[in-house]
């Protein structure tokens, strides 16, 4: 490793430097404001610096990461959703109720720069050591944050389901990275190809292994049991970094550990993804018609959104990258967005507010929080004019192309299944609201992030072709040359 | 520039509308007014021109406007007009005005109201105008969600229930007939080798030459198809059309049956049956059996309704029954016998709805046993009434007469008898045009107070819509002149992918 090699991963030193220095400020300096402020330069810091490395790609730093566009595109995607999440949660920590115990939020930051730490790594790895490193960076982050209100029992509940179920998917990952290291002898991503061609025994059930334990992180159907307890009981901005960077990046890692490894050939392993994005669509959405928790259906709603999403994987080749590019930057904003909304909604109150009672006209009394709301919901449901239409796009036109009927069907039956349940909330936003409801503003800093993520959203929606020439370009080709 | 502003403008407005409530509840209906005045009077100053050497562009096209888009998947913003657009475009700014004046009282959030109107306007015209396959699916998926806000917040007591349906229908089949979109553009780029969503480069392509019903275009037309007879709609996809209808607040009710329907009829004209020629006319009499079931069917049920919006509501499934038929008899009379019904049904059902929504402000009902002997309390709304209940069962001299005659006759030739058996339609029509006169407003006075009658507002509206009727009753050949060449056209287009089908070029 030289000087060139650390100004290639630049962006993972400047987020790691960080957490550390967060870390040591809330020993010594530990109050909020200044926390916020230094967790956000730092992550400023990392788009600033992306160009830097971005002119190095594609370098292979160590056997275990490869900056290349592709590693840079979902960098750059997980420093900003962070640093949106960051911002939220501002506001909501600053916002909590007098009484609790004020002193925790000073571990929130150093935690969630982990977190992105772990997104960062998953991004740029192709081997399998740093795979496991960045699926556990995450997960353990992620614990921590899960139960942050510790006087809360659902918080509690949702993290000791989350750290069990975790272990037990890094438990299945293992054993198949052991497999396969036990055919190929490397654990690097372009082990298997060459062993693919001999036809090794523990091959398969290596992959298998690994698809489950990727499947959990993903919550895919049939192991998707957690996510509607964690997001229900993990607070707001949590619930945002849950459902985004931490599976938009083990998707990520999916898509290059496929194609790195030629699984593409490789017709069980792929039609077992298929499977599992055609259950998930379907049971996703069926599972989200009912759910009179907000946080609830979008956990449900984030299960069928990677049934679409696999489609676009299982279809293969350079457009899947481009299919994965853009879904997860509309499913990032989407998702961000709706759990902003709860997040500066719920500011000054003692648990979240996701019940459906709670929205009963929020569109009288806050009508920019309920727009915006309504925006995300629909764009969640793929109509026109929102990002959520083009990603749907992406994944219906890889569908098509791959000839994969049953996955368009799945599709198409899953989002009509999705539209009763979004339309039902919208409803709720713009139907007659109960009396004294107390109002509270939100902080400047929510409002900001609420704002560019519905410019973000019609904008991209209705104008996709720079996101999209830049997918083309510059990442796919990455990943496919 | 030319053709932007029909999307620009309402868009513009919408947001003005909104931004304008600050200044007084008043404001936004002003806003509105003048939009749509002058969208009025840009359709008929386009409609003037036609015929004059005023129009460039190649063909039978007048206008056109041409932009990159999304040029990753090949996707152009391609806007044109050629005389069938001319003429819904026409129908959808007079329909649009009426629209605004038909809610000049909606007194709940005036601003968000008049800032769906007219977005549902411009993704109206935007649908008629637009020629690339992307940009008509988004404009067609988006006209929706407005149209659900006005149904949704300001309709009547069962206004969720039905919006929910009207969207999922709607949406549902929408997303198939994207599928289709995509399939189609793969499938001409594996001919081709060009990735394109534009209508002229799909059409040069001629897929739908070889495609018969059980290969990929059919399967592809079939998509097309379910996609634009929910929306005509057609048995058996109508199920949401008499709740939505009902349900909706008159401005709306006015808006869906005046033109979103005829959205569903443009595309099949449009796209369905010169995309794929051969499937179409193999499907053909499948679909035509349709539209007469549906003819029947919806006059059927007409009759035996007694809430006099649904009443109107299901007779649009009658009416619309008959351009479906015309459509797939794809002859030249025929064709044209369903542009003059459209236009036609738009406004007599139109000013029905406006009608009932008077009814319902007076009465605060809709139902028809509960009124009886309006006439003398309300002779205006009742001559009216009468005048276009008359037209809704065809009285030769009306616009309704022309199109069903035409389409009558021109269906004709292709089957005998499903055009015998569609004629049935008229004498229902009759039965459920007088019944509702009758009821409404003949016999012994009903239980209500008397209510006053139509006032200066409405009686002009009203009485535009009734002497547009006259006029294309009486003399339609200007309609005929601006369809023609557009609908001699696409019948080439599909002459020559026939010819091809038969094998060698004609």
């Amino acid at each position: 490793m030289n000087g060139t090699d650390l100004i290639a991963i630049l962006p993972l030193i400047i987020t790691a430097a960080t957490s550390v220095v967060v870390l040591l400020m809330v020993a010594f300096l530990p109050g909020h404001r200044g926390l916020s402020v230094v967790t956000g330069i730092g992550l400023v810091a990392v788009l600033l610096v992306l160009p830097w490395s971005a002119a190095l790609a594609p370098r292979q730093v160590t056997p275990l990461l490869l900056v290349d566009g592709y590693a840079l595109f979902f960098t750059a995607l997980i420093s900003v959703s962070g640093l949106a999440i960051s911002v939220l949660a501002f506001g909501y920590l600053e916002g909590r109720p007098p009484g609790e115990p004020s002193i925790r939020y000073g571990n929130f930051y150093p935690l969630l720069l982990i977190a992105i730490v772990g997104g960062i790594v998953l991004a740029s790895a192709n081997h399998l050591a740093s795979l496991f490193l960045g699926f556990e960076l995450l997960s353990v982050a992620l614990f921590g944050l899960i139960a942050y209100p510790v006087e809360h029992r659902r918080a509690l509940e949702a993290a000791a389901k989350y750290l069990i179920l975790a272990g037990a998917s890094s438990a299945f990952l293992l054993f198949g990275m052991a497999l396969l290291f036990a055919e190929t002898g490397t654990l690097m991503f372009s082990g298997p190809s060459q062993a693919a061609d001999a036809g090794g025994g523990y091959l398969l059930f290596g992959y298998a292994l690994l698809v489950v334990g990727i499947g959990f992180k993903l919550s895919l159907v049939p192991f998707h049991m957690w996510t509607p307890d964690v997001f229900e009981g993990a607070p707001a901005p949590v619930g945002a970094l849950v459902s985004t960077i931490s599976k938009g990046a083990v998707a990520t890692v999916l898509l290059r550990f496929l194609i790195d490894t030629d699984a593409f050939r490789n017709e069980v392993v792929i039609d077992l993804l298929a499977l599992a994005a055609f259950a998930s669509m379907l049971v996703g959405n069926l599972l989200a018609l009912l759910q009179d928790n907000l946080k609830r259906m979008l956990a449900y709603s984030s299960i069928a959104h990677f049934g679409y999403l696999l489609v676009g994987i299982v279809a293969g080749g350079a457009f899947a990258a481009e299919v994965v590019g853009y879904y997860l930057v509309a499913y990032f904003a989407t998702m961000i967005g709706a759990f902003g909304v709860i997040t500066v909604y719920s500011r000054g109150s003692l648990v979240d507010l996701d019940q459906r009672s709670d929205y009963q006209g929020l569109f009288y009394a806050r009508p920019w929080l309920a727009g915006t709301l309504t925006g995300m919901l629909l764009s969640l449901a793929g109509i026109p004019l929102t990002i959520g239409f083009i990603g749907k796009y992406y994944a219906l036109a890889a569908g098509v192309e791959a000839e994969r009927w049953w996955l368009v069907g799945a599709l198409l039956v899953g989002s009509a299944i999705a539209l009763f349940y979004y339309l039902r909330w919208v409803l709720v936003l713009f139907a007659p609201p109960p009396e004294g409801r107390p109002v509270v503003a939100a902080g400047v800093g929510s409002s900001a992030v609420l704002v560019v993520l519905a410019l973000l959203l019609v904008g991209l929606g209705v104008y996709p072709q720079p996101l999209a020439s830049l997918l083309e370009m510059d990442v796919a080709r990455a990943l496919v040359p | 520039m030319s053709l932007l502003l029909f999307v620009a403008l309402p868009v513009a407005a919408a947001v003005l509308a909104w931004l304008s409530e600050r200044r007084g509840p008043d404001w936004p209906r002003r806003v509105a007014l003048t939009a749509g005045a002058l969208l009025l009077g840009h359709a008929l100053y386009l409609w003037a021109l036609t015929g004059t050497d005023r129009f460039i562009g190649q063909g039978d096209w007048f206008l056109e406007l041409q932009a990159d888009w999304f040029p990753r998947f090949g996707i152009g913003f391609h806007l044109a007009m050629d005389g069938l657009a001319l003429l819904m475009v026409l129908l959808t700014a007079l329909l649009g005005l009426m629209a605004v004046v038909s809610a000049w009282h909606v007194r709940e959030r005036p601003g968000f109201f008049f800032f769906n109107l007219l977005l549902t306007l411009a993704g109206v015209f935007g649908v008629f105008l637009a020629l690339d396959l992307f940009l008509f699916f988004f404009l067609w998926e988006a006209m929706l969600v407005p149209m659900y806000f006005l149904i949704a917040v300001w309709g009547y007591e069962r206004r969720r229930y039905a919006a929910l349906k009207f969207f999922l229908f709607t949406q549902a089949s929408g997303l198939l007939m994207l599928v289709s979109i995509i399939a189609l553009a793969l499938v001409v780029q594996r001919e081709t080798g060009v990735l394109t969503f534009d209508y002229f480069r799909l059409l040069e392509a001629a897929i739908g030459s070889r495609g018969t019903l059980f290969s990929a275009a059919g399967w592809i037309m079939l998509g097309f198809f379910v996609a634009f007879t929910v929306k005509l709609p057609i048995v058996p996809f109508h199920p949401w059309l008499p709740d939505a209808h009902t349900q909706a607040p008159t401005a709306a009710s006015v808006l869906l049956a005046g033109i979103l329907l005829k959205t569903g009829a443009y595309g099949l004209i449009r796209f369905v049956v010169p995309l794929f020629p051969a499937a179409s006319m193999e499907f053909a009499p499948v679909a035509m059996s349709l539209g007469v079931v549906g003819i029947l069917y919806g006059a059927l049920l007409a009759i035996g309704q007694r809430d006099l919006k649904r009443l109107v509501a299901y007779t649009s499934v009658s009416h619309m029954g008959f351009v479906m038929l015309a459509i797939f008899a794809w002859t030249e009379l025929a064709l044209q016998g369903a542009v003059v019904q459209m236009i036609a049904h738009g406004l007599s059902t139109g000013a029905l709805f406006m009608l009932v929504g008077a009814l319902q402000e007076r009465l605060h009902t809709r139902d028809l046993n509960a009124m009886g002997g309006l006439w003398s309390q309300v002779p205006r709304l009742a001559a009216l009434g009468l005048f276009f209940a008359v037209a809704s069962l065809g009285l030769p001299g009306l616009g309704n007469f022309v199109g069903e005659f035409l389409i009558l006759l021109g269906s004709w030739p292709v089957s005998a008898g499903l055009t015998v058996t569609a004629a049935l339609g008229l004498i229902a029509a009759a039965v459920y045009a007088l019944l509702m006169v009758q009821r409404a407003f003949h016999g012994e006075p009903g239980s209500l107070p008397s209510p006053p009658d139509l006032g200066r507002r409405e009686m002009t509206a009203l009485s535009t819509l009734a002497i547009s009727l006259i006029g294309v009753g009486l003399y339609p050949s200007p309609l005929f002149e601006t369809a023609g060449p557009a609908l001699t056209w696409l019948r080439d287009i599909v002459d020559l992918q026939m010819a091809l089908a038969r094998g060698g070029w004609p």
